[in-house]
This record gives structure tokens, C-alpha cells and sequence, in this order.
């Protein structure tokens, strides 16, 4: 199978106390399609750095970034967005406070595209957006309340459905659940695996949660010191336990 | 009666520049500093077009696109130079003196020519100061009117996304230095657009009528948002000339009560002060009122 984001000898240098550090030091990762993948490491290991490169955010110092077998590697992250979605630790990062949620969810359906000088759809999109939300009972007949009025959990979920409302066709995750209190966290964490697994989309997914990275995903990665050290297929994941991710930590 | 419908038709030619002010402090929440040089850049441009034999109308139109390119600078300064927000408009502001002075070729014009377009389309013939009302009233409405439509387009959304939150704007694909550029450009157009009218309202242009602009066009949107919080977009234009309007009566009032013209400036920073801290004087009111009532 061809993989679907291929990232090669990926370094990123900065310099930091009178010296070059690599954040990333020769990142070699194949994603497949339908992967879902589960990044685990410490502070500083490298892995908001990774998703930047991925995304755009940030230029590599040197190695390349293929998606679907074309080279990414010197698009900007307007032009990567079309594929790629993230949502972020921050609940407040990933929506517009002084939009409603239907608002928000309009700006993100057309992620990637050119914003054109011609009126948007809001009515059109209504009746997609409550068919979106009539599940989840935080968003639920929400759709015209302002986003700033919204709990840490409302807005997160709200951020990971503009992630996914336009199919990407890789979501990155980026601890998105551990700002948020334990039950939401869970539910957000449930709602996460379900459309993933329903729609069938490409994941990587950043926690320090040893329970959630055990729990979900067919693979995990673990990344130290801009290495990757670790790289388990689902079997090899199904075998592991806690303690056995805490010697890499 | 007379002085208030003075005051009234000010406030509504001054709504026009705070409406331009409004989508850079509020809607892409950048502090622009230019406004103190686009607000004299278009009545120099204007008063200097109409003495040489130009239409009003003309001499606004290239008073909105003489504003359009300050904009742009202090665009470029800062999205592509990275020069901090606060400092581009200052630097453009400075430069800005310069280049009225040099439009004009002197400190100050009175404008003699007739074709001032307070005279025209019959507005001369309404009783004094009524031409103001009405040419500002028909002014606000266009833009209000066209401002509202491209706030509602994908682009103004996108545009509102960006002051919003420009990481999000950012990783939905939105260009956000696009954004700022029409922002900030429009906006000043719009600032100069209210130097032209205000140019010919008073019949003369001086390259130092910018001074304390900004807090003239800050107090109309202040005082807006205090009189009527929490009221959307479209609604919010409307306060700012409310708020105009409300901020000019005040002005008259502090006048009539013998206060020195000389203090006018004063007078205005301390309005626009006290209307700032208007909602935490309001917070610690209530605070303080309802720890009496428990007390009691």
C-alpha cells in the first residue's frame, strides 16, 4: 500500500543557547491511509514541532514531506490546509469567538478554498449543521450561540467537528482533549474514535494520556529527543501496558 | 436649537470615519495609528482637487483611494516588514505629514471654489446645518449598507476571521496578510473619504487636522458598545453613529459650561477615558450595591 503522508529525514534546527538544537533530528514516518496513529513523548520531544511541519506552520531545516506521492514540502499552510485539519490543545485556538458555531462551522467547510466576494450560505448549511450536531447534547440547538459564550468542551468539540466537517484527508490531533476536565475529555476522546473509525479518516493523534494511547489508534509512535523510538503496529500495541510506555518517558 | 443641529450633523460626518475606524480596532482588532495621518491626507487631497476645477465627488473618490494606499503602507510595514502593528501607523502617520504638506504646499487651504458638494444635489438649499444631516445620513447608509454585504461574503468573513483569530483563520487556509491588506486599506479609505467631507464641511483643510482623531472616532465606538452591548455586527454600525452623535453633544455641553476651546483635546481624551472605563466603573457599582444589600 502507498502510503498517504511520507515524511522523510525530517530535521528541524534552531538555535538556542549559543548553539544549533535539532527539535527534530531525522524523522522518518510513513502514514497509511486509514492509520490512526497515537504520538506519545515528553515535553520538548518534538511532537507540536512535527505536526507544525506537517501542516505548514513551520518550515523544515532540511528532509522532505510527501503527500500522495507529491512533494509538500515548500507548500505554505494555506495550501496544505485543503488536506490536512488540526485541531489544537487551546480550545480557544481552533474557533472565532465572536462567531456563532454556525458561523464557525461555515468558515471551516470551505478550509482550503478561496474565500470569494460573493455572499456566504449560512441558511443553505443549517439544516447540514443540525444533523452535524443532534447527537451531541453540548452542541445541540446551539448553532446560533456565539462561540466566546461557549464551555472549554463546547469549544473543543466544535473545533474537532470544523476539523472533520470537511472530510481531510489527514486530522491532526494535538492533545485536543487535556484541557478539558476528565468526563468531557472522555466524551470528546469518544466522539473522536467513533467518527474516526465511521468515516475512516487518516489520524495522528498527540496525548500524554498513556490510557488513551493504550485504548485507540492502530499504531503508536514514540517520540524522544526529535527521534522517532518507538514505532508499533496495532498487535504489537494490543500486548503493551502502561508501565511497559513508562521506561520511554 | 441651532447649535445642537450643529452638533447633531457633525457627529454624523465623524460617524463615517469612526464606521472606518471600527473595522480595524474592532473587526481585526489592529490599532491603527494611520488614521491620525489618511483623516488630514483626505482633505488635502480633497480641498486641493476641488481648487484646481474637480468635481466634490471626484475629489472623494481619490480622497478614499489616496487612503487606500496610507492603508497599504502601514499594511505592508506590518505584515511584511513585521514591524509591531502600533508602530507601522505611527510611521505612516509621521511620513504622512509630510506628504500633506507637500499636496497642499502649505500648513493650511481655505477652499473658495464652489463645487463643494455641501451646495450640491439641492442640499443648499435646506436650512443651515441640515446639509450635513442629510448628506451624512445618505453617506452612512451606503457604507453601511455595502460594509454589512462584504461582512457577509466569504471574504469578509474571512476578513473577520482573521482579526478574530488568526491561528484558526490561518489553518483553515485563510490568508491572513490578504486579510489585514484589505482591512486596514479600506479602512483608511474610508478615514480619508471623512477628511474630504469634513474639509468641506468647515471649508478649509489643514495638514494638523488629523490631531486627535482617532480619539474622536474611538469615543463614537466606545460610547456606542456602552449604550448597547452585546448586539450584533450589523446593529453595531448603527451604535457607532449613535455613539457619535452622543460623543458631539457632550463635547457641546463641556463647551457651554465655560470650559476653554484650548482643553478641547483634554476634554476629549478624558470623555474617551472615562466612557473606556465606563463598564468597570459600572462592575464594581453593582459589586459594591449588591455587597450592600447582603449586608443589610
Amino acid at each position: 500500500m502507498k502510503p498517504l503522508l511520507e515524511i522523510n529525514n525530517a530535521v528541524k534546527t534552531i538555535y538556542n543557547d549559543n548553539q544549533d538544537l535539532n527539535i527534530l533530528d531525522g524523522i522518518n514516518l510513513k502514514i497509511y491511509p486509514k492509520d490512526f496513529i497515537v504520538v506519545l513523548g515528553t515535553n520538548g520531544a518534538g511532537k507540536s514541532t512535527l505536526l507544525d511541519a506537517i501542516t505548514g506552520a513551520n518550515k523544515l531545516s532540511s528532509g522532505d514531506i510527501k503527500l500522495n506521492d507529491e512533494d509538500i514540502t515548500h507548500k505554505n499552510l494555506a495550501k496544505r490546509s485543503h488536506y490536512i485539519s488540526r485541531v489544537y490543545q487551546d480550545p480557544k485556538l481552533g474557533t472565532s469567538p465572536r462567531m456563532t458555531v454556525a458561523e464557525n462551522l461555515l468558515l471551516a467547510k470551505r478550509r482550503g478554498l478561496p474565500r470569494r466576494l460573493r455572499l456566504r450560505k449560512l441558511n443553505d448549511n443549517m439544516e447540514k449543521f443540525k444533523e452535524l450536531t443532534k447527537d451531541l447534547p453540548t452542541l445541540d440547538n446551539r448553532l446560533n450561540t456565539f462561540t466566546e459564550n461557549l464551555s472549554g468542551g463546547q469549544r473543543q468539540t466544535l473545533s474537532f467537528l470544523m476539523a472533520i466537517i470537511q472530510r481531510p484527508e489527514l486530522l491532526l490531533l494535538d492533545e485536543h482533549t487535556a484541557a478539558l476536565d476528565p468526563q468531557t475529555s472522555q466524551e470528546l476522546m469518544e466522539l473522536t474514535n467513533k467518527v474516526i473509525l465511521e468515516k475512516e479518516l487518516t489520524c495522528l493523534m498527540v496525548t500524554h494520556n498513556l490510557t488513551e494511547a493504550i485504548k485507540y489508534g492502530n499504531r503508536l509512535i514514540v517520540l524522544k529527543k526529535g527521534k522517532v523510538i518507538l514505532d508499533l503496529d496495532k498487535d504489537q500495541k494490543a500486548a503493551l501496558k502502561e508501565q511497559d510506555l513508562l521506561e520511554y518517558f | 436649537m441651532n447649535l445642537i443641529i450643529s452638533t447633531i450633523s457633525q457627529g454624523f460626518i465623524w460617524a463615517i470615519m469612526a464606521i472606518g475606524l471600527f473595522i480595524t480596532f474592532r473587526i481585526l482588532d489592529f490599532p491603527d495609528m494611520t488614521v491620525e495621518g489618511s483623516f488630514p491626507l483626505g482633505a488635502v487631497t480633497a480641498v486641493m482637487l476641488i481648487q484646481h476645477g474637480y468635481s466634490a465627488e471626484i475629489a472623494l473618490l481619490v480622497a478614499f483611494i489616496f487612503g487606500n494606499l496610507a492603508g497599504f503602507a502601514t499594511a505592508f510595514m506590518y505584515t511584511k516588514l513585521h514591524i509591531p502593528s502600533l508602530l507601522a501607523g505611527i510611521l505612516t502617520m509621521t511620513a504622512l505629514y509630510s506628504v500633506n504638506l507637500r499636496i497642499l504646499g502649505k500648513a493650511n487651504m481655505s477652499l473658495t471654489k464652489p463645487n463643494n458638494i455641501f451646495d450640491q444635489y439641492g442640499l443648499n438649499k435646506l436650512p443651515v446645518n441640515f446639509n450635513g444631516i442629510i448628506l451624512g445620513i445618505i453617506i452612512i447608509a451606503i457604507i453601511t449598507f455595502l460594509l454589512i454585504i462584504f461582512l457577509n461574503t466569504e471574504k469578509g468573513q474571512a476578513v473577520i476571521a482573521t482579526g478574530d483569530n488568526e491561528i484558526m483563520a490561518a489553518s483553515l487556509g485563510i490568508n491572513t496578510t490578504v486579510m489585514k491588506f484589505i482591512g486596514i486599506m479600506v479602512s483608511n479609505g474610508i478615514v480619508a473619504l471623512t477628511g474630504g467631507l469634513i474639509a468641506q464641511q468647515n471649508g478649509f483643510a489643514d495638514v494638523n487636522m488629523g490631531i486627535g482623531s482617532i480619539v474622536i472616532g474611538l469615543s463614537a465606538i466606545i460610547i456606542g458598545e456602552v449604550l448597547y452591548p452585546d448586539v450584533p455586527l450589523s446593529v453595531r454600525i448603527i451604535t457607532i453613529v449613535i455613539g457619535s452623535i452622543v460623543y458631539r453633544l457632550i463635547l457641546m455641553i463641556v463647551l457651554q459650561l465655560g470650559f476653554n476651546t484650548n482643553d478641547l483635546k483634554l476634554i476629549s481624551a478624558i470623555i474617551l477615558a472615562l466612557c473606556l472605563a465606563l463598564p468597570t466603573i459600572r462592575e464594581q457599582f453593582f459589586r459594591a450595591f449588591r455587597n450592600g444589600v447582603k449586608s443589610k
